[in-house]
Order: structure tokens, then sequence, then C-alpha cells
């Protein structure tokens, strides 16, 4: 008998030693005589536990982990005789992180082959296209609108609109463009899904360009992503093979197919206007709206451009219904999202839940506190141009708009956890320097208040006139705020405001001993 | 691993232009091809792309000067990369910055003077779960700790 073993391909997983032991598995495997298969999948998402290898049983999946290479021989010989092992969890499914995620999305993320078309549709892949074929434009869009669904890449615009909107506009050629651009320190879904299930994004897309009569699509991947770009390609070339993209999809009349272009390093692409002009092959210099890319996108035509979860979300929509989607989620915030923890985090990783769960619950409760071991000071929530909150507010839900009502944002659903070690002058300077050095120039008060705002704070942390400076860097944010046409310019005081207002202390100079003396 | 280079040739250059010019939006594709090839997008290049593309020199320089990625000359043999956004820095990662400054007597974004190690911030690798992380030629590192830092430095370093 053969043991079917899995081992994660995730670049994640690949960073702290996946392929190593891979390779070490199947060594011990021929030394021993002992057929294996290993499957190389995606990440199932609980980044301390990788390399995470599982074993194939009647009862369903083992988990063993965190593996090293020292570890495999001992391992393989527990796997074939069937006895125990000290790295051994249990039955993955009932790993109590996992078991407490709504998996939508993410459903076959590390569990099926990403290179295998086979597999994808052995597990319910293009179900959703298959009824969204059967459906018709309209009814889609009927679909899509009534599931809630909201832009997954931060501005949380719900897609049902934005769709229609390019449905409705009449061109000669229409886009569909998926924003990898994933940018956000402490984000990695749209990376984890492109490398564990890259074909879950392209019928997505394929039902966005059946439903606005678009006929070609592009994936802007950000070069630092070489892995994912690697696999979305490979998924492309089979996803065509398999007659799901090119002429006739899946024996229809509909044609319609997909490139993949490669960033170049400038964080303010992930702008979606800024990412059209890129793709056009231009500097990445944001446009003003309107006209909305809806009407006036890529190459001047109407075009869909949406985040990699946006059109991950869908065929699940499709498959199952609105509704089912719909069903999770509070107010207006509607479904999953695939929340990130990350940074200094005892368990990091991709937890994909309804909207609604505190902030407190994420990092305390699931994330386990710090890695560090000491407590939890501050938390970036949506990336470096979202906001910094403190313990205080750890009793915010997951939703767009309690979020926004306490000055912060979810973003692309990143949370980074700082311990009581930061010190957060140094992370408001480093917002308006990360701002200064990624801002496209086009508009004043991002591109030269970002480099003000350096100095500034670089005063303060001097001791220099720090009431008056703390003043001016309070107006100077507003300024950038409403003076920017995009988020770069208009977010950046996030972080830097909310470290002012949430973390004073930091800011103050502690009293001298000769003023305490007076 | 180190990548190998060609050296600059202008006629492998006008055959990397040709083969991507008939894209649409073709200008990064093409700049990304050059510096596969030659390790950087050299100035010769410049007005060559312009020429294929119908675009003017000052557009194609305005393109290639605006992307982080492109370079205006070859890397070191080998390129150091550490993550220095929010995660990474959450996770000691600035420490780790600077105790590779001092290892390689350079500071980020600088190429050591034997050119053997260019060293290299970066603003996320996506693998901020498992932070701080680097990148050596392209192989990803994950939980880093000075003791891995080391031997990434003294990799690059041989």
């Amino acid at each position: 008998m053969s043991l079917r073993l899995f081992v994660s391909r995730d670049a994640g997983a690949i960073a702290v030693g996946a392929d190593e032991v891979a390779l070490a598995l199947e060594q011990a495997a021929s030394e021993r005589g002992v057929a294996v298969e290993i499957v190389r999948t995606g990440s199932r998402g609980l980044y301390w536990l990788e390399p995470l290898v599982e074993v194939a049983t009647p009862q369903g999946r083992i988990a063993f982990g965190p593996v090293t290479e020292a570890d495999v021989p001992s391992l393989l010989d527990a796997l074939a005789s069937n006895t125990p092992h000290l790295l051994r969890i249990g039955a993955t499914d009932e790993i109590p992180w996992l078991k407490r995620q709504t998996r939508l999305t993410f459903a076959r993320c590390g569990v099926i082959d990403p290179r295998s078309l086979d597999d994808y549709r052995a597990h319910d892949g293009y179900k959703g296209l298959e009824r969204a074929l059967s459906l018709g434009s309209d009814a889609i869009l009927t679909e899509v609108t009534a599931s809630g669904l909201r832009g997954r890449g931060g501005a949380g615009f719900p897609t049902g609109i934005k769709w229609k909107t390019v449905a409705q506009a009449k061109a000669d050629r229409k886009f569909i463009v998926c924003n990898a651009d994933e940018g956000d320190s402490g984000t990695f879904a749209d990376r984890m899904i492109m490398e564990g299930d890259p074909f879950l994004v392209i019928e997505g897309m394929t039902i966005a360009g059946l439903t606005v009569g678009a006929t070609k699509g592009y994936i802007y991947i950000r070069s630092e992503y070489p892995h994912a770009v690697e696999a979305m390609d490979a998924a492309i070339v089979a996803a065509r093979r398999g007659g799901h993209l090119g002429d006739k999809i899946g024996g229809s009349t509909y044609c319609f197919d997909l490139e993949v272009r490669v960033g170049a390093g400038a964080y303010v692409c992930g702008e979606e206007t800024s990412l059209l002009e890129s793709l056009e092959g231009r500097r990445g210099i944001v446009r003003a709206k309107p006209p909305l890319p809806a009407h006036h996108g890529l190459f001047g035509k109407p075009t869909v451009i949406n985040n990699v979860l946006s059109f991950a979300a869908i065929p699940f929509i499709l498959a199952e219904g609105a509704k089912a989607y719909a069903d999770f989620g509070m107010g207006r915030s509607r479904g999953t999202m695939p929340i990130q923890l990350a940074g200094n985090i005892r368990h990091g990783g991709l937890f994909e839940t309804a909207f609604g769960v505190t902030l407190g619950e994420l990092v305390d409760d699931i994330g386990g506190g710090t890695f560090t071991g000491r407590p939890v000071r501050a938390v970036q929530v949506g990336g470096p141009l979202g906001a910094y909150f403190p313990r205080a507010l750890f009793d915010t839900p997951f939703d767009y708009e309690a979020f926004a009502q306490r000055d912060g944002l979810i973003g692309h659903g990143g949370i980074v956890v700082f311990d009581d070690s930061v010190d957060m002058r140094r992370q408001a300077r480093f917002a308006m320097e990360f701002c200064a050095v990624e801002s496209c120039g086009k508009c004043t008060p991002c591109r030269i208040g970002s480099t003000r705002g350096v100095e500034t704070i670089e005063k303060i942390i001097n001791g220099e006139r720090v009431s008056e400076n703390l003043a001016l860097v309070e107006d100077l944010c507003n300024t950038m705020k409403f003076g920017s046409l995009c988020a770069l310019g208009g977010f950046t005081p996030y972080p830097v405001l909310s470290a002012l207002k949430h973390f004073r202390e930091d800011f103050i100079p502690a009293p001298t001993t000769l003023q305490a003396a007076e | 691993m180190t990548a190998v280079f060609e050296p600059w040739n202008e006629t492998r250059g006008a055959e990397i232009i040709t083969e991507h010019a008939n894209l649409e939006g073709a200008t990064l594709v093409i700049l990304h091809a050059l510096q596969e090839a030659f390790g950087y997008v050299p100035e010769a290049a410049i007005p060559m792309v312009a020429q294929a593309l119908n675009l003017s020199r000052a557009e194609v320089h305005g393109v290639f000067t605006f992307y982080h990625d492109f370079r205006h000359k070859p890397a070191g043999r080998h390129v150091l990369k550490l993550c220095r956004a929010e995660a990474c820095q959450a996770a000691g990662g600035d420490a780790l910055a600077a105790r590779a400054e001092a290892k390689l007597g350079v500071s980020l974004g600088n190429t050591t003077a034997d050119d053997r190690v260019t060293l290299e911030p970066i603003y996320c690798l996506g693998l901020c779960a498992t932070a701080p992380s680097a990148m050596l030629d392209g192989r990803l590192i994950g939980r880093l700790d000075q003791k891995r830092l080391d031997a990434l430095v003294a990799e690059a370093q041989r």
C-alpha cells in the first residue's frame, strides 16, 4: 500500500522549509522501500505548524507539524508502521483553529493539488461557472448583488453594482482585471489563494467576463510574489487545455481568456487606476475619478477591476446561491472575510470567518497573543494605511462600518500585532516614510506632505517643540486626507493619527528630574 | 544559486524587444524581459524600446525610473532582500536589518565594494505570519533570527 502524503508548496511554507521536508520524505521513503506519493498542496493557513505534513487515512487526513528535515526519518517510520509520533496533531479537520472557521473562499486551499484541474473539479470546482452559464447575465447580476459581496481589496464597494455598470456600458471591448498587487504588510490571502487554489480565481474572473460581456482578462500580480505568478500561469495553461478558457468555454458559445502581468515594485499600483495605468505600460500615476473604470477603464474601455478575494468569492455565490453567502456576516458586511493574522503573533495565519468577530477575539483568543510572549500593545489593521488600535478598542467587531466609526479600516483584512516593546513614534514616522517613497507624485499633499511629515515627526522624536509639532502633524494629516486623490495620501493619516490619539504617551517626553524637583 | 546574466548585446536586446512589442501595453513586460536577460536595463535599450513601441524616449525613461524593480546597473552576485514592512518590524526586523548592514558594511539599497552582495529592502514578501522574512537570490526564508541571518549573510558572501 502506498502512503499518500500532503506537503504545502505555499511560499510561506517553503520559507520555513517545506521543500526540504518534501525532499527528505521522498529520500527516506526510497531508502526504506516504502511507496509514497507526495502531493504538494497550498497551505491550510496554520503557519505556526508549517511545514505541515498530512497523511491520507480511511478516517481522513491526519496532520503532523511543524516538521523539520531532522524529524522526517522518525515520522516516516511512524507513518509506515502506524505508530504514534510526537508531532502528531490529529485529524486535520478537527484542529480547533481550522474547525472554528467558515471557509467558503478557502474551502479547497491546502486540500487540493493547485496544479490539477481534475482535483479542482473533483472538489466542486467550476460548479459556479456551470450555473452561471445556465443563468445568463441578468440573473448572475441579481445573485451577486443579493449576496451583498463588497470589494475585498479594501474599499468595500458593492461588487454587484460595479458589475452592473460595466454590463450596461456599450463598447466594442470590455475587460476584466484582477488586482493581485497585494502590497499591504500583514496580508497574504491573495498570495495564498493564487498559490493554493488558482482555478478559483480563474473561475471567478470567467464568470465576471460572462456577466459583463468581456472576453479578455488580466491578472496583475506583484513581482514580490514569484510563486503566485508561476501558479497562476500554470493554472491558466491547464484551464485552456481543459476547455475552461479560450473559445467555447464549457461547451458554450462564450469566449474568455486570461493573461498574467507582473508589477514592478510600486505599492501605489495596488490602487485601481494606478494599476490600470501600469497595465497600459505607463508610470503608475493615479487617475482622477470620474470617469470610473467601469466606464473608462483599461485602454479606455469599460472594465471590471476587483481584488483577488472578490473574484474568489464569486464561484461559491453562484454555485450555492446568494442567500447561502449572505446568511453569514453582520449589518452591511455580508459573507465571510479571510482575515490574516500576522506580525508578532503566536498563531499566525489565514482565518476565514463571518464578519462580526471582535478584534480582541482575533488577536488574543484565535491568534494566541504575541509570539514573544510579551503583552499585546498595538495592532495595525488594514495594512500600512490602516489605523493602530490599542487594547481599549478590542471590542470592535470586524465589519466595514464598525471600523470606520472608530477611525480605522479593515482594508484587505490584515492584522499586524505588536508587543509592548513597540515605539509608536517610529511607527508613525514609518507610515509617512512609506508614503513618501511610494507616492506616485500626482497630489501635492501626498508627495510633499509625507516628506514634511517625516521631518516633523523626527523633530517630535528629538523633543523639539513637541506640542507645536504635534499640532502641525495633525493639521498636515487633515490636508493629506482631504487633498489626495487616492488612498495612499488619503489614508496615510490613519496610522499616524491613531498612533497620536491612542498612544499619546509615546510622543510626550517624560518630565525631566529637574522639572520634577521644581 | 546565482543568476547568470548575458552581457549587453544590441542584437539580443532587439530580439527581446521584438518578441513582446505586439502586446498591448508592453512597456513593463519588455523592461522585465530585458532585466531578466541582462540583470539590469541598459541605458542603450531605452531608445530601442521607445522606437519599437512608438513612444518618446522620455516616456520610456519615465516608466523605467518610476518602478523600484528596474535596475540601472547590474546588482551584486547575490541579492539579499530583507522585508522591512510592518509585520516584520513587529517581529524584530529592525534589529536584523541593522545587523545585516553591519555585517556587510553597507546600508540597505547598496552593494558591497567587492560586488558580491547587494542588500535591499523589500516591502512585503507576504510571509507575514512567519515574520521576519528575507529572500536570497529568489529563495524565501521565514522566521529569520540572528543565527539564520548570519548564515544567509555568510552564504551570500561566499
